[in-house]
Order: structure tokens, then C-alpha cells, then sequence
């Protein structure tokens, strides 16, 4: 049934979307996450898929035609990166609010400007906000677990939002790396066969969609997709557990790494939580307390679970690789800060902004993460919350 | 049973939705199930002055019945037959266009003292 | 890094192949069932500019995903580049294999180092007469296996020609040529 393969990020990801088979993809190329679209496309001329494979001239248009045609009752989907998701912006909100259950792959990469096409996670925050799940994956193996996974999650009656499924790029998208595939046949029956609960060709049930929206219905249609996410936590949860059964592979709102005993914790997300593993790895068999939390959803945020993956530590270190220019830290440290407000716990909770344009998260910079935390439960004082990872001072 | 699981059973009902409905009794994203729903808006109340048949001009041409932006024109065995006055907004371009000037406008407060001289005389 | 993990450093320049070289290294080990990660330092990408790019192996998952720092094993694919960046960072038992018609001693003397294991191998002419252009690449896979003895030979030269099958289906003439350059690299290394 499984099927260890080396593969690349992006063709991990183009490899569940070949088993996915979607009805239609609609998608612009663009740096690091070109080779997906390249390689499906391949998939559609050789015949692998049945999909309806839409050249579009823009991200824009691509997230334009991908709604169009969820909305007519397609499994659409499509792929982008940086420049392409913030060109694609407005739109993602509307496929959002229209409640389209559209699957894409972001392989992050930084924002211009300065122009820079390495990963950082400024594109993926640009839309936090945009009424989208969002879920991060640590390596290849993820990528492609959460693609399959994002399916059932995005089309769940309870849910019924698009998914972006986040992975690093080059560091995840280009690298080789090792993984399990299912079969095709496991997967298809996995996702099953999507059948939409309204579409616009479907002249039986004649329905409307995107309409005008005054004050006195807008603020409601908010609230459902808040009730939406808030479901979408349960039903992430629940796809894990069942892609489980087929995976033997685990998967929840956030993993949380040796974290039971430990005092001092990091939380990151994607490819640098497979970095800070290996460096609490070595710490502890040095004797200390230390631990790793990963979210993988970042919207819907899990902070229930997050609060309680870190009640017992004494110190965090939130990683954040985006700025948010509040001069108050990163994306993931407001949210994370946040949900331990409530704890009443006097942990302290400090951010490393890192990585940002592609450096490179050394051993040592996580290393000496822990050391800070070290030092500031030895003082229990905290000089500065907001600190830039390896920035030339 | 979600949202639009309710719309669906009740979509047939003249009124799908009101502002008095709460979120989760609402269409999701405020999708709509029924076809041809204008009718259930009435767009009567936005007339200030409303057109009137004089039936000893008209001449049953029906040129009104195509002009009419708001279908509100009814027409039966192919003559005139009233004014949709639920919908008509009182635009005036049935009057304009009628070569026998069988149509007046006048307006709606005019008609109101007429209704209420009737009610006197009563 | 962790004792279990074998970390490579490869040093080219663009259009040697380095890339190239890592990520088809990483596909033939993980042929073999270990774990492997294949990636380049991505930059620039010039022809002619140094490029680095890195292998981890190991038999278990690998977690990390920052660039090679500490290399247990550095190949050199041009000669020009030895200097301080190849010895940057590698252990006293490092192993050095570069693409040179010098011999072992004389990289030694180049490169300032005492300890470490060097292996030479002139891939360059090696590829010129076996593919019929200087592309070092697949004859530095050769000199691997021989230096580092981590893998049985005719299993490596295998899973090879499986991935250089995908790669050429309508070209035998290349398949043939690499395996030719990697099997005459694998005879031809010296070491010291």
C-alpha cells in the first residue's frame, strides 16, 4: 500500500494533486511553486488526470477562474507562491465569503520588496485574515499528507472554505527528500467523489451566489465563516484521524514535541520545526527540559490546544518568518502571546523574527534560542520580547 | 440541519430570507435558492407619480407593455389590461412613449386627496 | 550534527552540475531504503558562479533542514574553488574529493590542512572521453562510492542506471556515457 519514494516538495505536492484529479486547475506560474503547475499540466497532456487545465494570463484570473468553477460545481484548485497569492488577494477573500471549498498550494516565499524569491512566510500572512485555513507543513512528507487531507477538511459540510496548504520554498519545494505515497486507489476513496451541495449548472436547484450584501446581512455572512473555522478545527482533527488509518501517519491541530516536562519551548512552523526538533534532540540528551511546539493549522488558529501544549513551561520563543511592522513582533507571537494571556501563568513569552528572504536558520541560532530562555527563567527578566534572529546589529 | 439545508426546504416560500433572521438561519453566504425572486420586492413604494389609463384613448398598440422596464404592464388577449402598480416605480416612460396619450401621470399625492374626497363623499 | 546523520557539501560552479549531482545522489541512496535530503544553496544561479549544494543520509528521518555547516564529506567539482570555503566547518576526519589532475598530497598542500582523508579524480577528461563534454558530475559519484565505501558498488551503479532511465528514456547513449564516467571515476580515484 505505502510506497517510499524520494521526491522534491513540489513534486510531492504535484503528486497528490495528479491523485486528487481535480475537474478543473487554473494556475500562473511563478517561483518557487512553478514546477507544481508545470508538472500537472504534464499530468493533463499525457493524459494521468481528467482535468480541465485553464492558462489563465494572472493569479488574479487564476483565483477568478478556479471560483468559477467551484462555484459551478467543480473540485477546482490551484498553486501559487509570494507575488501570485498578494495578486491574488482580493479575490481569495471573496472565494472565502462565497464559502468555495478550493484547495491551493502556497510554497512560501518572501514578499517583495527588496525583490527576493526565497522562502519566507510574509505571503501566507498576507492573507491570514482572508477567511482561509491555512495549514504548514514541515517537509515533503507533510506537503503532500496535507494536500490529500485539505480536500476532505475544505469540503466538509461544516467547513466549506478554501485551504491553502503552506510549505517552504526551496527549502521544502526543491529539496530531495524521502516519503511515503499512498496508491492512487487509497487516496481517491479517501477524498471520495466530490459532490457539491449547490452549483451553478446544476438547473435542477437553481441558485445564486456572490450576491450584494447591505449592512443588514453582511455582518451575519462574517459571522458564519468564523463559525466555519471555529468547526474546522473539529473536522481537522477528525481528517487526521482517519487519514491516519490509511497513513499511519498522525496528524492534529499542532504537534507538539517532547514538550511534556519541558520548560522551555519553541514554537515555529514548517521546515525550521524539523530544525529546532534536531537541535532539542541534542539538548536533551544534554539533560534539558526543552521542547518543540509546531502549529500546523495557522488559521483556524488552535489556541485551546496551543494553551495547553505550553501551560507547564516557564519560557516560549515564538518564530515568526514574517514581519508585521507594529513594532510588537511577528504574526504567530500576537496569536500565540494571546492565547497564554488567559493562563494567568507568568510565562514569558519572547519572538524571534528569522529567516526572513531565505537566510538560512542556523543550528546554532536555535541553540542559542534555548540558551536565551535559559537565561531568562534563570533571571525571570525579559530586556527585549521582539529580537531579530542573526540580524547584523 | 445547516443553513442552507433550511433554505432549500423553505425556498419556496415567497421569502427566503428577512433582516429579523439570525446567522445560523440564514442562506450560507447568503446564497439564493429561489428563481425569480424580484417579484417578492416590491418596488411600488419608491412612486411618486403614477400613470393612469384613459380607456376611451387607448388604442391597445401595447407599445407601453415593451417599454416598460419593470414588466408592470399586464396584458390580456393582447390588450391593455392594468397597471402592476406593486411594482411600478413611476418612471413615466409608458406615458412618454404612448402615441395616443392615453396614459397620464399624476402624482401619488394627488391621487391620495382623491382617495380620501372619495372616503368623505362615502 | 547527530551522529547518525552522513552530511555532504558539494562545491561547483553553475552548470557543472552540482545540483544535479546531489539531488540524483540523494534519489540512488534513497533507492536503497535510507533516508536522504538533496538540496542546493539557492542563489544567483549563474553560469560560472560558486554554487554549493548539500546531501544528508541517514537511516533514520531526518528533522533538520538548515544548510550543511559541518560536512563529514566535501566534493569539489572545479579545482579553482579549493581554498578556505572547501575546508570551512569540515572535522579533523573529513573526507575531500575534488575533480583535479593534481594529486592527493598537492590538494593537501593547496588546501593548508592536516588532517582529513583526500581523494582526486580527473573527472573532467573522464567525462569528456566517456560523454563527450566536461560535465563532472556523474563520474564524482564514482569516486564517492570508492572513497567512502557506503554503499556496495554494483547496487549504487544499479539504482543508478534506474534513475538515469527516467532521465534519458529516448538517449541510451547518455545513460550509457554516464555509466561508463562513473564506473572508470570509480577505478581511477586515488587517494592517499
Amino acid at each position: 500500500m505505502k510506497n517510499k519514494v524520494a521526491l522534491t516538495g513540489n513534486e510531492a505536492v504535484a503528486q497528490a494533486m495528479r491523485q486528487i484529479n481535480p475537474d478543473v486547475v487554473a494556475a500562473y506560474p511563478i517561483t518557487p511553486s512553478t514546477e507544481v503547475v508545470q508538472m500537472f499540466s504534464s499530468f493533463v497532456a499525457n493524459g494521468k488526470v481528467d482535468t480541465e487545465f485553464v492558462t489563465v494570463e494572472s493569479e488574479h484570473s487564476a483565483m477568478s477562474a478556479t471560483m468559477g468553477a467551484s462555484a459551478a460545481g467543480a473540485r477546482a484548485m490551484t498553486c501559487t507562491s509570494s507575488q501570485g497569492l498578494a495578486y491574488m488577494f482580493e479575490v481569495v477573500y471573496i472565494a472565502a465569503s462565497m464559502r468555495l471549498p478550493i484547495v491551493f498550494p502556497v510554497a512560501n516565499r518572501a514578499l517583495s520588496g527588496p525583490i527576493n524569491i526565497h522562502c519566507d512566510h510574509s505571503d501566507a500572512m498576507g492573507i491570514k485574515q482572508a477567511g482561509v485555513i491555512q495549514l504548514f507543513s514541515e517537509n515533503a512528507q507533510e506537503a503532500y499528507d496535507n494536500m490529500i487531507q485539505a480536500i476532505r477538511i475544505a469540503e466538509h459540510p461544516d467547513v466549506q472554505l478554501p485551504v491553502s496548504v503552506n510549505y517552504d520554498g526551496f527549502i521544502t519545494s526543491h529539496a530531495l527528500d524521502v516519503l511515503e505515497i499512498l496508491d492512487d486507489e487509497t487516496v481517491k476513496n479517501f477524498i471520495g467523489v466530490y459532490k457539491p451541495r449547490e452549483a451553478l449548472l446544476n438547473v435542477n436547484e437553481p441558485v445564486s451566489m456572490g450576491s450584494f450584501d447591505m449592512y443588514d446581512y453582511y455582518f451575519e455572512h462574517k459571522y458564519q465563516q468564523v463559525a466555519a473555522m471555529e468547526a474546522a478545527k473539529r473536522v481537522i482533527e477528525e481528517v487526521g484521524k482517519e487519514y491516519a488509518k490509511i497513513s499511519g501517519r498522525n496528524y492534529g491541530l499542532v504537534d507538539a514535541y517532547k514538550l511534556d516536562d519541558a520548560d522551555m519551548a519553541v514554537v515555529v512552523m514548517n521546515s525550521a520545526a524539523g530544525s529546532s526538533k534536531g537541535v532539542c534532540d541534542e539538548l536533551r540528551a544534554k539533560g534539558l527540559k526543552v521542547g518543540v511546539l509546531k502549529p500546523r493549522a495557522f488559521r483556524p488558529f488552535p489556541h485551546e490546544a496551543i494553551a495547553d501544549a505550553l501551560k507547564g513551561v516557564k519560557a516560549v520563543a515564538v518564530l515568526d518568518r514574517a514581519e508585521t511592522f507594529s513594532t510588537l513582533g511577528g504574526p504567530m507571537f500576537a496569536d500565540v502571546r494571546n492565547s497564554l494571556y488567559d493562563l494567568k501563568n507568568d510565562i514569558k513569552v519572547v519572538n524571534y523574527v528569522y529567516g526572513l528572504g531565505g537566510r538560512d536558520l542556523r543550528l546554532e541560532d536555535v541553540e542559542q534560542i534555548y540558551s536565551d530562555l535559559d537565561d531568562i527563567i534563570k533571571t525571570g527578566k525579559v530586556d527585549n520580547f521582539v529580537r531579530y534572529l542573526g540580524l547584523r546589529e | 440541519m445547516t443553513p442552507s439545508d433550511k433554505n432549500l426546504s423553505q425556498c419556496c416560500s415567497s421569502k427566503c430570507i428577512s433582516p429579523d433572521m439570525n446567522w445560523k438561519e440564514l442562506t450560507k453566504a447568503g446564497n439564493i435558492y429561489t428563481p425569480g425572486n424580484a417579484s417578492t420586492y416590491e418596488t411600488g413604494d419608491w412612486r411618486t407619480i403614477r400613470p393612469v389609463w384613459d380607456e376611451e384613448r387607448c388604442i391597445h398598440c401595447l407599445i407601453c407593455w415593451r417599454y416598460c422596464p419593470d414588466a408592470s404592464i399586464i396584458s390580456t388577449g393582447g390588450k391593455f389590461d392594468s397597471f402592476d402598480y406593486k411594482h411600478c416605480k413611476g418612471c413615466g416612460i409608458c406615458a412618454n412613449v404612448c402615441p395616443a396619450h392615453a396614459i397620464e401621470m399624476i402624482s401619488e399625492d394627488e391621487i391620495e386627496k382623491q382617495k380620501e374626497a372619495q372616503k368623505d363623499e362615502e | 550534527m547527530s551522529e547518525k546523520v552522513l552530511e555532504i557539501r558539494w562545491h561547483g560552479r553553475g552548470g557543472q552540475g552540482a545540483k544535479t549531482a546531489a539531488l540524483m545522489l540523494a534519489e540512488t541512496v534513497a533507492q536503497m531504503g535510507k533516508y536522504v535530503q538533496g538540496f542546493p544553496e539557492y542563489g544567483p544561479e549563474r553560469m560560472g558562479a560558486p554554487i554549493l549544494a548539500f546531501n544528508r543520509i541517514s537511516d533514520e528521518p531526518i528533522h533538520i533542514h538548515s544548510n550543511v555547516i559541518n560536512p563529514d564529506i566535501v566534493i569539489v567539482l572545479d579545482a579553482t574553488l579549493l581554498g578556505e570555503k572547501v575546508t570551512a566547518g569540515v572535522p579533523e576526519d573529513g573526507i575531500y574529493i575534488v575533480n583535479t589532475t593534481k594529486t592527493p598530497q598537492e590538494v593537501r598542500k593547496k588546501l593548508n590542512i592536516k588532517g582529513g582523508k583526500i581523494f582526486t579524480v580527473d573527472a573532467n577528461q573522464i567525462s569528456l572521453d566517456t560523454i563527450g563534454r566536461v560535465i563532472p558530475n556523474t563520474p564524482l559519484m564514482g569516486a564517492f562510492v570508492k572513497a567512502t565505501g557506503l554503499m556496495p558498488y554494483d547496487e549504487f551503479i544499479k539504482n543508478v542506471k534506474g534513475e538515469l532511465e527516467k532521465k534519458f528514456k529516448t538517449k541510451p547513449e547518455v545513460i550509457a556515457g554516464n555509466i561508463k564516467a562513473i564506473e572508470r571515476a570509480y577505478q581511477e580515484v586515488k587517494g592517499e
